[in-house]
């Protein structure tokens, strides 16, 4: 038993980078993705027909090929094929990003749908432009809205970066693999992976909640809900 | 002095067909500087399209829009906006912003398109909420106000923008009956101050009383027009009596249950 913990407690800086490095990857996706899905939403309901083709297409690829063969096929045949330099980390988050927009944009487009009609025809009748009222009264109410929607994105997307160990990215999954297959002391090494992830799935999906009741608009239902 | 002969919002021979369907068939209508015209007729006969598409928030498939004069480029989005700015509209279901309070539903177009600062938008937004007896509810959202509150909000809003013309589509449908009176009091002391207004209506009082004209709408065309005391004289026959006569007896069937 002691023997366990001790491989634990020496290996913990070690898989803490690992932790670090994974909520890096998870926070520029999200970021990467939430720039994307917000773009994409807009295109995809006020677009012209061309454009939401175009959108559609993207939608279609990140959402119908695994994580897996996308990390392969931009790290290893795409970037080098057209010169980019990238590190494993970048990489990661760029690929997650990219699939994590396609599921934004579709969330953030649910929400502009769900919107009443009149809202945007009430922002049209006082003069706004379209971009105006896109900007000043559609997204704000869209993005409110889609933030539990969004809580869950972040949970899967937390999880799905375990996969850049396959690509060698120094995150937790590949740091405790590491260790682990050092010292021999698999079960207490991935216990602690585990316990690495919850613990950074907790802490983002309790932010996102006490940001939805920040930003909840008063007299609407749900008010008294923790 | 070329007010009373150029009519402020002038649409002429305006089609509007939807998948297919002609739901309006060469309107023409005119609106002078301070005249109130009510539109009425049975559901739809077209005069929701019509007022939207006198600010072109529907396009006409055909016909010209003129605002003092100028006629409206449709093709070009820039002079739509424009017009809107000088074109109120107020609807049936109110469309408040849901995400913004009471003051800045009304500070944010004057923000946003007038380019107005913070200050000088909120003093103004204070001002309109305080003519339609709502100074003390500048904080609350649309989901904590009163229907009758929210459409006094939403006029307020129309009329920060310094609207030439006024549309109202059914102001008062969407209203329980014990809230139609506060709406209605509005628009009368806006008729007062000489707004120029068009405003399709099932509330008998503005029709006989407020209105300068009555325009009878019926499968996208207008076939009546006149002044109430012509058209609703009692026994005169016309489609706007007919209607009117059936719009009191509904109200009157309401009040007995």
């Amino acid at each position: 038993m002691q023997a366990q913990i001790n491989a634990v407690i020496d290996a913990f800086p070690y898989l803490l980078i690992g932790a670090v490095n994974t909520a890096v990857i998870v926070l520029a996706a999200m970021g990467i993705g939430l720039v994307i899905g917000v773009l994409v939403a807009v295109g995809l309901v006020y677009g012209p027909r061309w454009l939401r083709f175009l959108l559609a297409a993207y939608l279609w690829f990140f959402r119908g090929v695994p994580i897996l063969a996308l990390l392969f096929l931009f790290y290893f045949g795409l970037f080098p094929y057209l010169n980019i330099q990238m590190n494993a980390l970048a990489a990661v988050a760029v690929v997650l990003g990219l699939t994590t927009g396609a599921y934004q944009a579709n969330i953030f487009r649910g929400a502009i749908q769900s919107l009443p009609r009149g809202q945007f025809r009430a922002a049209s009748a006082l003069g706004m432009s379209d971009a105006t009222a896109i900007r000043t009264i559609i997204l704000p109410q869209a993005l409110r809205l889609s933030i539990a929607a969004w809580s869950n994105e972040y949970s899967i997307i937390l999880k799905d970066s375990a996969l850049a160990f396959v690509i060698g990215a120094p995150e937790i999954m590949a740091r405790a693999q590491f260790v682990a297959s050092r010292t021999y002391q698999h079960l207490p090494l991935y216990l602690a992976a585990a316990l690495l992830y919850f613990v950074l799935t907790w802490a983002g999906v309790t932010a996102l909640r006490k940001l939805e009741q920040k930003m909840r608009i008063p007299g609407y239902s749900g008010e008294e809900s923790s | 002095m070329n007010d009373t002969v150029v009519p402020v919002l002038q649409a002429d021979n305006i089609c509007k067909s939807f998948s297919g369907q002609r739901i309006l068939n060469g309107v023409s209508v005119g609106l002078r500087r301070g005249e109130i015209k009510t539109l009425i007729g049975p559901s739809g006969g077209g005069k929701s399209t019509l007022l939207q598409c006198l600010n072109c928030l529907v396009l006409p498939d055909e016909g010209a829009i003129s605002l003092d004069g100028q006629q409206i480029d449709l093709a070009n989005k820039r002079s739509l906006y424009q017009l809107r700015q000088q074109v109120g509209m107020i609807f049936q279901e109110f469309n408040l912003f849901d995400h913004l309070n009471a003051l800045d539903n009304i500070t944010v177009a004057l923000r946003k398109v007038k380019k107005i600062s913070r200050a000088k938008a909120e003093e103004r937004a204070r001002l309109e909420l305080d003519q339609v007896g709502l100074a003390d509810k500048a904080d609350l959202y649309p989901a904590q106000l009163s229907g009758g509150q929210k459409q006094r909000v939403a006029i307020a809003r129309a009329l920060a923008m310094d609207p030439q013309v006024l549309l109202l589509d059914e102001p008062t449908s969407a209203l329980d009956p014990e809230l139609t009176g506060e709406v209605l009091a509005v628009i009368r002391s806006l008729a007062g101050k000489g707004m120029t207004m068009l405003m399709a209506t099932h509330q008998i009082s503005l029709i006989s009383t407020l209105a300068d004209e009555i325009l009878f709408m019926e499968a996208g065309v207008i076939v009546e027009q006149g002044e109430p005391a012509q058209l609703l004289s009692p026994g005169c026959g016309s489609k706007s009596a007919g209607f009117c006569d059936r719009l009191t007896e509904i109200a009157e069937g309401d009040c007995a249950c």
